[in-house]
């Protein structure tokens, strides 16, 4: 009877021990790379490693889960360093590096588990089993921790290429690609988490899939795994926070495209039975357009500040410049049309999933067919 | 009811603050923004005509689509933009900042009965002690409230969440703030000034100095962007803007100098650093700052930031020789050159401009195939992410060069300096192209056992020279033919028709020698006839190789397979030079590098009022997406609590948080 009553109780006094040794943990890591790279940092770089551990502890307590996978991943990305005994070559000999972890291994992998969790989401959608989607939340988890670990390593490798090609993986196409599924696997897994359902896997594992497809053939077919140095125009602190500001917003705007699509098939019939209900995907979709939005504010933001300071101002209507802003005015659109208009239904659910067509365009098309100052990730 | 009709500013004000408007404005925005990135913008307006025709390219041209983004109706749409915000802003904000402060106090309990969100509760407590505990419990979760006595009983009235509102007006201030910021930037002051006929492009390629006034912006002139290339060791007090299909010259209030220009390299060979040791000097030549400008990290003095943008040739001096391909004789000619200007040459094949376009010290070239990608996936898990750039390679300096001809024809050259290994055998190499989206193709001559390309341009010469035919035919002869044939019939006819051969290759290569086959040998012969004359040729060339060494007082060839495959390869070389499309070759021989670094220099006083603009604006997107506006009413009776629950905005957290509240107050209650 109390328990409607309680107070929410003050956010230090809701933390258990857990959250204080992960809060610790991320400290430690921080500052143990900051005392023994910081010669190699600017001050920019110290700032965005210090305001890193916060912003980690904080997000770890806002999302419980996030707490074992970043410790899980530090852990075998530490493994995987050791093992390399500062060798590339031992990428090739050593057991672990050579079938698991080495950043290569660890993206197929990455890859691969994702396929089969797309797979497991299926089977349980139409087998009612809710087992199987149970599996497939699982093997989403082991691709997102497969996927860091292999970003981690890359970073590592990098610099074991040599010191002036070290780099954070997040500065061309194949990299980001990963960074994509692996941000919008972790996102649906929020939603799912938050709203009991587990029904909409099916669905967003689809975009990942078409992402780890897109992986695939770019390995394959171009070597664009290759790690390859960076352009003087990316050589800058700004590139840890641009890129991955945008992808949080590509990835919510093409998880809630998904949702669009699972809205639209749930108010024809199809599916019905087997997907939450109309106003758990509306809202679920609301809220994905609405924290993309907001991200994706910010990196725009970003990247104008970073362009007035490589490209000698902060909008030049470049062709990459040009589509972020399209699709920032589609959102705004969006959001206005809900917010103001109190609009829901079908139509926006159209509107989101057309938006996945814009979005696609600003981040692949844009690089395919257009040329600009952004043309750092050619086909 | 107010039947009439609206005036006109009134329906205006009514469209302008309409939530359509605004919803179309953006979607045409959008559209319109498209346009600029399918049609590559400010491109040299020659480049236009050709691709779209006379008639397109005008009309374009008069849409201002080469430059949409300064186009006026672009910027129309923009205003319009600004300008309906402004009024959504105006319209709104005093309701909303009422909204804020309001609790609602005046709800009449007929109309709380009429909320969708209400729930009554039975009471035996007294209305002030179940008002307190309410009031407790509704600032525990984060609401502000107000205890208002009524006559029979309490109101309280409970708002949360009120910086939503604040978010929109932050949020759409900063969209305002954000374009008038880019408007600063913008080039409105020079618009109005060329629309009154104050300034003119300047569209002719004429020193700067020589740019009239009419043309030019003072160094006071508030915003610009514009660029500069420096070579190294000089200086500029200007920069070059773009506009249209022209330029205009923006005088800076100080002078740049550029004392040294670097390139680093990664192993590979990419670029790995671009780098100026630059120099600012006030009027009178006063050095007033030294600094070192790279990519990412500009140069900020006096407002105006210096940018490192490109680099280029400053006017790099070259020493060349030169060969008149098609002359009978292995003699060169000295050509002195320097990037980026041009100098006559005459030579026995003509009159010729001689454009000096480019050098660069370095190419790096892939010089192997591409390595087949692993087969299997095991393979593939394993495979490693270090790039394989074994064949990637820097094969030295190279000069670009256009060669006009006396109609204005140019063609583009490129020629290496440094000799190429291939299949083992070294060449000189020279890429020609008749177009700039076109690839070079290239022609190479084989270099001697010694590394000069003498030989080959003495057996040219010879071949070429038709006085020394018949004396090459005859040692030929006399070489293929045992010494009982020496002096017969079979020997005159031998030496005739190495002689018709020599011609006919001299005309044209092995291109006019199959055409002789085709016209005059029968085609079930022409395989045997080919393989003879090819012999023929070979042989000859040899022969023509040891007479041109001995004119030249130089020791014979010797026959082994190097003198062999030199002969080949000049012979191929020679029925190359005739679709080569020069009548020369330039061989680089020395240089003396100047570099150019180009900078880009932009003064943007709305910079900070973007910065500014954005910052308010993340606040407001934030505020407006995560800080969810609830008013709650409590109202208290005795023996009855009747709780109303509103939010601008319904979804599934507010359902949810009034289902918690209700459940609250039957807590309470008891």
């Amino acid at each position: 009877m109390e328990l409607a009553l309680n107070q929410p109780a003050p956010l230090f006094k809701r933390l258990s021990w857990f959250d204080w040794l992960f809060a610790a943990i991320v400290a430690a890591g921080a500052l143990f790379a900051l005392s023994r790279f910081g010669d190699y940092m600017d001050i920019y770089e110290k700032a965005i490693l210090l305001a890193a551990i916060p912003s980690l502890a904080v997000f770890g307590w806002f999302w419980k889960p996030f707490r074992p996978l970043f410790i899980g991943v530090g852990l075998i990305s530490l493994f995987a360093i050791s093992q390399y005994q500062g060798d590339l070559g031992r990428m090739e000999q050593a057991f672990f590096l050579k079938y698991l972890i080495s950043s290569q291994a660890a993206i197929m992998w990455m890859c691969a588990l994702f396929g089969l969790a797309t797979l497991a989401y299926w089977a349980g959608l139409l087998a009612r089993s809710e087992f199987m989607m149970k599996t497939g939340s699982t093997l989403s988890w082991a691709a997102i921790t497969l996927g860091f670990v292999g970003l981690m390593v890359r970073w590592y490798e990098s610099y074991l290429i040599g010191a002036d090609v070290g780099h954070i993986p997040v500065s061309n196409l194949y990299e980001v690609f990963v960074l994509f599924c692996l941000i919008t696997a972790m996102m649906y897994l929020y939603y799912e988490a938050r709203y009991q359902t587990r029904q909409l896997g099916a669905l967003v594992l689809l975009v990942i899939s078409a992402a780890v497809g897109f992986i695939l053939w770019y390995t394959f077919d171009r070597q664009a795994h290759e790690i390859q140095p960076l352009v003087p125009a990316l050589k800058s602190w700004w590139m840890k926070l641009h890129v991955p500001a945008n992808f949080i917003g590509y990835g919510a705007f093409s998880l809630s495209a998904m949702l669009g699509v699972g809205y639209l098939l749930a108010e024809r019939g199809i599916l019905a039975s087997r997907l939450p209900k109309l106003e758990v995907i509306d809202d679920i979709m609301y809220k994905a357009i609405a924290i993309g939005f907001a991200f994706f504010t910010i990196a725009t933001i970003l990247g104008a500040m970073w362009a007035a300071e490589a490209w000698g101002g902060y909008w030049s209507w470049d062709p990459k410049e040009t589509w972020a802003l399209i699709v920032w005015l589609n959102y705004a659109a969006w959001l206005h049309i809900r917010l103001v208009k109190g609009l829901r239904g079908p139509m926006l659910a159209w509107w989101a999933v057309i938006g996945l067509f814009v979005t696609t365009f600003a981040f692949l098309g844009v690089n395919m067919f257009l040329s600009g100052l952004h043309s750092y990730g050619e086909l | 009811m107010n039947t009439a009709p609206h005036s006109f500013g009134k329906s205006l004000f009514e469209l302008m603050s309409s939530m359509r408007f605004a919803i179309s404005l953006l979607s045409i925005l959008a559209v319109a923004s498209i346009i600029g990135t399918v049609l590559k913008q400010a491109e040299p307006y020659g480049n236009y005509l050709i691709q779209l025709g006379p008639f397109w390219f005008e009309v374009f041209e008069k849409l201002g689509l080469y430059d949409v983004y300064h186009a006026v109706w672009f910027l129309l749409i923009l205003t319009f933009l600004v300008a309906s915000t402004s009024v959504c802003i105006f319209r709104n904000a005093p309701n909303f900042v009422r909204e804020m402060k309001s609790f609602r106090e005046h709800v009449s309990e007929q109309s709380l009965n009429a909320f969708k969100h209400k729930h009554e509760a039975v009471t035996q407590l007294a209305p002030t002690a179940l008002a307190a505990s309410a009031q407790r419990y509704l600032e525990g979760q984060g609401y502000k409230v107000r205890n208002l006595a009524r006559e029979d009983g309490v109101l309280l009235a409970a708002k949360a969440g009120s910086w939503n509102r604040l978010g929109y007006l932050l949020a759409h201030s900063a969209i305002v703030l954000i374009c008038i910021g880019g408007l600063l930037d913008g080039n409105m002051v020079f618009k109005v000034q060329q629309l009154l006929g104050y300034k003119k492009i300047e569209t002719r390629d004429i020193p700067q100095s020589q740019v009239p006034a009419i043309s030019r912006l003072g160094p006071s002139n508030p915003s610009f962007r514009g660029s500069v290339q420096i070579p190294e060791g000089s200086s500029a007090d200007v920069v070059f803007l773009n506009v249209a299909d022209g330029y205009l010259v923006q005088d800076l209030p100080f002078t740049v100098g550029l004392k040294q220009f670097r390139i680093e390299h990664y192993t590979t060979g990419q670029p790995k650093s671009f780098e100026s040791d630059i120099e600012l000097f006030d009027k009178s030549g006063k050095k007033i700052k030294e600094a070192t400008i790279a990519v990412n990290h500009p140069l900020v003095y006096d407002g105006v930031a210096i940018y490192q943008a490109s680099f280029a040739d400053g006017g790099t001096r070259m020493s060349l020789r030169g060969w008149n391909l098609f002359a009978p004789t292995a003699s060169s000619f000295p050509v002195e050159g320097v990037v980026q200007q041009s100098t006559a040459l005459t030579s026995g094949a003509g009159e010729y401009t001689l454009e000096f376009t480019d050098f660069r010290p370095f190419n790096i070239e892939n010089m192997g195939g591409d390595i087949a990608p692993a087969g299997d996936a095991m393979a593939v898990l394993g495979s490693s992410p270090v790039s394989n750039n074994k064949h990637l390679r820097n094969v030295g300096p190279s000069v670009q060069f256009k060669l006009r001809d006396a109609r204005g024809q140019a063609r583009e050259f490129s020629n290496y300096m440094l000799p190429l290994e291939l299949n083992g055998r070294w060449y000189m190499m020279t890429g020609v192209r008749e177009s700039p989206n076109e690839s070079f193709r290239y022609m190479r001559m084989p270099l001697d056992v010694e590394g000069n390309i003498e030989s080959f341009m003495r057996l040219r010469g010879a071949l070429l020279n038709a006085e020394l035919r018949p004396q090459i035919a005859a040692r030929f002869a006399r070489q293929a033919l045992p010494q009982n044939a020496w002096g017969t019939e079979i020997e005159d006819k031998l030496t005739f028709s190495a002689t018709q051969m020599l011609a006919l290759f001299a005309e044209g290569g092995f291109q006019s020698l199959g055409r002789f086959i085709e016209e005059k040998v029968p085609a079930a012969e022409r395989d045997k006839a080919a393989g003879t004359y090819l012999r023929i040729i070979e042989l000859a060339a040899f022969e023509a190789l040891q007479i041109a060494n001995s004119q030249a007082g130089l020791p014979p060839p010797p026959a082994d397979e190097a003198t062999g495959w030199l002969v080949r390869d000049s012979l191929n070389s020679i029925s190359d030079m005739f679709v080569y499309g020069a009548p020369i070759y330039l061989q680089l021989m020395q240089y003396d590098e100047v570099k150019a670094s180009g900078l880009q220099l932009t003064r943007s006083p709305g910079q900070n009022v973007v910065y500014f603009g954005s910052l308010l604006l993340t606040l407001g997107v934030f505020f407006m997406l995560y800080v969810r506006e609830r008013r709650v009413w409590l109202r208290i009776k005795p023996g009855s609590a009747l709780l109303a629950m509103s939010s601008a905005k319904q979804s599934i957290d507010f359902e949810k948080e009034f289902a918690q509240h209700a459940q609250a107050l039957d807590t309470l209650v008891k």
